[in-house]
């Protein structure tokens, strides 16, 4: 039994909620969020100070609830487009499971929660990183930026790119170059890694009303700048060695991933408008996830392998 | 104020509340868990010391 009030009850758009704990943490984007924990503590990892485990965990803990967080923010604003694109038609808010001031709660609620956490049990420069990323995803991209304009994902990317920023200043307290190329990797990642996504739901995305660049440029305008973003984002996946940051090996392996990410961008590129099948877009998509998750995986096996070294007696 | 009114939840309802409720006091039970283990860490063995 509840007790609610009469008047809220006869009140029309009122009624219980069915939502279980699981369609809460769908609201989390729980995919999403993997990239950000892994992201975010290849960053941890990489710094050059040691943290107490624990304390390494309750930091994880924090960055993968707030952007969980900005995750719910985001499903809450964006159910009207959600609910017309199939891709998303199934989330907890348009499909109607989890009401959506309950997944506005939800999402303020974390994002306060994950801040404070960080900030009392870790450090506060990287609570306020924290901060910022959930209100430049949630407000600058969400709100601002997605229905506006086709750079939409360009300038709203840095908020999917500052998890090993704030998983670096959890460990030091600060931000360095190096943390920041990790940011712009991502950074840079991003447009090609969507717009290869947006070729061939473009459809989707014209039915929701979102400018994203094959809507509004066209295809073959998206496949020179998936080009363009992928010639940028390959030698800068080489600067960590170049700069003397990571071993050879990692060199080596981000050359090779680099080589391999051109070469995918390079087949979008050759796409004829007449492909419905768009294969090679559907490929780059794919590898693009393998290409940052090498990358990442490649710096942490170098990170490990150069404190191991560092070991008294190693 | 109105006169409240009791609503008798359907089963899903009910079932949705319970799984809420239990997740609600799962998370609740670790927030407590990691403010204990990282107050001692934070504090070190200092923690021990009571003299004023």
């Amino acid at each position: 039994m509840a007790l609610v009030e009469k008047s809220t009850l006869h009140d029309g758009g009122f009624r219980m909620s069915e939502a279980t704990a699981g369609d809460f943490i769908a609201l989390l984007k729980p995919r999403v969020m993997s990239l950000v924990v892994f992201t975010a503590f290849v960053g941890l990892m990489a710094a050059p100070v040691s943290i107490n485990p624990f304390i390494a965990v309750v930091a994880i803990l924090a960055i993968a609830i707030g952007a969980g967080a900005s995750g719910a923010l985001n499903m809450w604003y964006d159910a009207d487009i959600d609910a017309v694109m199939t891709r998303t038609a199934k989330r907890p808010v348009p499909s109607g499971r989890v009401l959506p001031g309950e997944a506005l709660g939800f999402g303020v609620i974390l994002s306060i929660l994950s801040v404070l956490t960080l900030g009392v049990l870790v450090n506060w420069v990287s609570a306020a990183l924290l901060a910022f990323t959930i209100f430049f995803y949630a407000v600058v991209y969400t709100i601002w930026l997605k229905r506006w304009t086709p750079q939409n994902i360009v300038i709203g990317g840095a908020a999917g790119a500052f998890p090993p920023i704030v998983g670096w200043a959890a460990a030091t307290g600060s931000i360095t170059l190096e943390s920041v190329i990790l940011f712009l990797i991502i950074f840079l990642w991003t447009p090609p890694h969507f717009w290869a996504l947006a070729l061939f739901k473009s459809e989707d995305y014209s039915r929701a009303g979102v400018p994203m660049m094959p809507n509004v440029a066209g295809a073959a305008s998206t496949r020179r700048q998936i080009f363009a973003y992928t010639l940028l984002t390959a030698p800068v996946g080489v600067l960590p060695w170049l700069l003397g940051y990571t071993s050879v090996a990692y060199g080596v392996v981000a050359i090779a991933l680099g080589l391999g990410f051109i070469w995918y961008a390079w087949k979008v590129l050759l796409m004829p408008d007449s492909d419905r099948t768009m294969k090679p877009a559907k490929a780059m998509f794919g590898y693009s996830l393998l290409y940052l998750f090498g990358i990442f995986a490649a710096y942490l096996a170098d990170s490990i392998v150069e404190r191991l070294l560092a070991m008294p007696g190693v | 104020m109105t006169e409240p009114e009791m609503v008798t939840l359907t089963e899903s309802q009910r079932k949705a509340r319970r799984s809420r409720s239990i997740a609600i006091g799962l998370g609740l039970a670790l927030l407590v868990v990691i403010f204990y283990v990282a107050t001692i860490i934070k504090f070190g063995p200092a923690i021990l010391d009571r003299t004023f």
